[in-house]
């Protein structure tokens, strides 16, 4: 974990309520996809816990969603400003059981961690295959991001206005020769991938923390293994493990 | 030079700083930021007698200067924090710590407070009576001065180090609390734990968290305890730690004119975990600004 002042280089908004964010700064911290950043906002008492979408030695990405006070503060944000910013935080995902043909499922805001870990998963060699859900056409992102990639991409919308009609569960029952699977969204969400997915894998759960590093005990969930914080001991946690 | 060292029952701490409980955890992800041994002392999460998972998710609302938690005293168990907790505390922090302790019943607390006396690291003993987030016990011992006074004694039978109680301000007169706990035998006081708080999420319509009320904490809360810490000074004549709201080396000092031989630092650690080391290195500097040669000068100086 690291703290130290971020400068924003740009903050874009690439769908309804959904917006791109790269701050240029001290990175060192970020070691492995999946962990996440907390953010100080003006004018809020906690910081902001955001997934980290991408990262290099000079600046890293998030994908927000305009879901309340702290991130409605975030949007109108301009290049140039500063943040206070605690990197590192969380486990992150462990790409060394996925086998050869992991599969990537993003929901929402989830999608975010989804695309430093294609990337991870590919420079290892790997061939990952990745859904992305949403509920309507206009609120997919991140499809071409993902297809530069030169990766299978499919999508779902509940709408059906794109892709598969209904959940990213209805395009998993479709598949089958994945080795492993990696998932973040809302819980529901995680739950019916865990559900209907017959390999194992590993899930990033979202919190509502308070410190972000392990003190407070704000975020503790009971898993088979014992109790674990979600900032701390997660975001990630393996599928054996959950108690739904 | 200026001295920033104090005296706390006995106990010679380097500089009135301490985190307090339940934001500090046993140390460990602070140490790994910056050598806490710079603190005073710190005061470790609440410990009760069984292990305790504490209350269910969401536990925690942003507020205005300050946040709701509805932790619940999650904590492993006397035992373990005894065989596994403290030994790795040690390895970390080389000063004498404050056991934070709390219970369900009298017979909880002195069972707690007997088995951690004995720790060799332990230099204090603080008794939470405050805890406004769990049902039975907790706050309960800490609204009815008799009861208070009760747990006081059943400890002080049963343990040979200083005992603080720590007091909720969520009463109609917490110097009739304080009083009961002196006549008792405490050595020293605590105050304030967090004011009971309630936040609603405008979308759901429901509490933000799940227990619905929860503890407020954070520099909100910072008058109001340092109100408390004046009155109970006026009151008893043992130690004060006040406790509530402190986020810098200002606000330590306005705390120890009101009344407290030494502060606790809690929500602040949350927000940012180098703020008890940035107090701890500011504190020079603003008692210089103030004239101040040495901190025992300043205690309870707004009298």
């Amino acid at each position: 974990m690291k703290q130290s002042i971020f400068t924003i280089k740009s903050n874009t908004n690439i769908a309804p309520n959904t917006y791109k964010m790269v701050l240029a700064g001290d990175t060192s911290a970020i070691t492995v996809s999946g962990q996440f950043i907390n953010i100080k906002i003006e004018g809020l008492f906690l910081r902001r816990p955001l997934s980290v979408c991408d990262y290099d030695g000079e600046s890293f990405t998030v994908l927000y969603k305009t879901v309340g006070k702290g991130t409605d503060i975030l949007k109108d944000m301009k290049p140039g400003e500063k943040l206070d910013v605690l990197t590192g935080l969380g486990n992150g995902f462990d790409t060394s059981v996925s086998g050869d043909r992991p599969l990537l499922i993003g929901g929402g805001a989830g999608i975010s961690p989804m695309y430093r870990l294609a990337k991870d998963l590919i420079s290892e060699g790997k061939k990952p295959e990745v859904i992305l859900g949403f509920n309507k056409k206009e609120e997919i992102f991140f499809e071409d991001e993902f297809k530069a990639l030169g990766i299978t991409v499919y999508i779902s919308t509940v709408d059906g206005s794109y892709g598969t009609k209904g959940f990213v569960s209805d395009v998993i029952k479709n598949l089958s020769g994945y080795t492993y699977f990696f998932t973040c969204g809302p819980e529901p969400m995680l739950k019916a991938v865990s559900d209907v997915t017959d390999t194992s894998g590993q899930l990033s759960f979202e919190a509502r923390m308070g410190c972000g590093f392990g003190a407070c005990m704000g975020c503790s969930c009971e898993t088979k293994y014992g109790t674990k914080r979600i900032c701390k001991d997660g975001p990630v946690l393996r599928k054996e493990e959950v108690i739904w | 030079m200026v001295n920033t060292k104090v005296n706390l029952s006995g106990l010679c701490l380097d500089n009135p700083v301490i985190p307090a409980s339940g934001t500090f955890g046993y140390g460990y992800e602070f140490a790994e930021l910056y050598d806490i041994n710079i603190l005073g002392s710190f005061s470790f999460k609440g410990t009760t007698r069984e292990p305790r998972f504490g209350n269910p998710t969401p536990r925690i609302a942003d507020c205005t200067s300050g946040l709701i938690n509805s932790v619940g005293l999650q904590n492993p168990g006397v035992e373990k924090v005894i065989s596994e907790e403290l030994p790795k505390l040690r390895k970390v922090f080389h000063k004498p710590v404050i056991a934070n302790v709390s219970g369900f019943s009298i017979d909880d607390y002195a069972y707690s407070c007997e088995k951690l006396d004995k720790e060799e690291q332990v230099g204090i003993l603080e008794v939470n009576v405050s805890c406004p987030n769990v049902h039975h016990g907790g706050m309960s011992f800490g609204t009815v001065p008799e009861a208070a006074a009760e747990v006081t004694r059943a400890v002080k039978a049963v343990t040979t180090k200083p005992v603080f109680i720590k007091l909720t301000p969520n009463v109609t007169d917490i110097v009739s609390i304080a009083k009961a706990c002196e006549e008792a035998g405490a050595d020293g006081i605590s105050l304030i734990n967090t004011m009971l708080g309630m936040r609603i999420d405008l979308k759901t319509g429901k509490p933000v968290v799940a227990n619905k009320k929860g503890g407020f904490s954070g520099p909100a809360v910072f008058p109001v305890a340092v109100r408390m810490v004046y009155e109970v000074y006026e009151a008893v004549n043992i130690p004060i730690i006040g406790v509530g709201g402190i986020s810098s080396a200002e606000n330590v000092i306005e705390m120890m004119m009101a009344g407290a031989t030494a502060v606790e630092v809690g929500a602040a650690n949350l927000v940012n975990p180098y703020a008890c080391r940035d107090i701890v290195e500011n504190l020079p500097a603003v008692m210089e600004k103030y004239n101040i040669k040495d901190l025992n000068d300043i205690i309870g100086g707004a009298h």
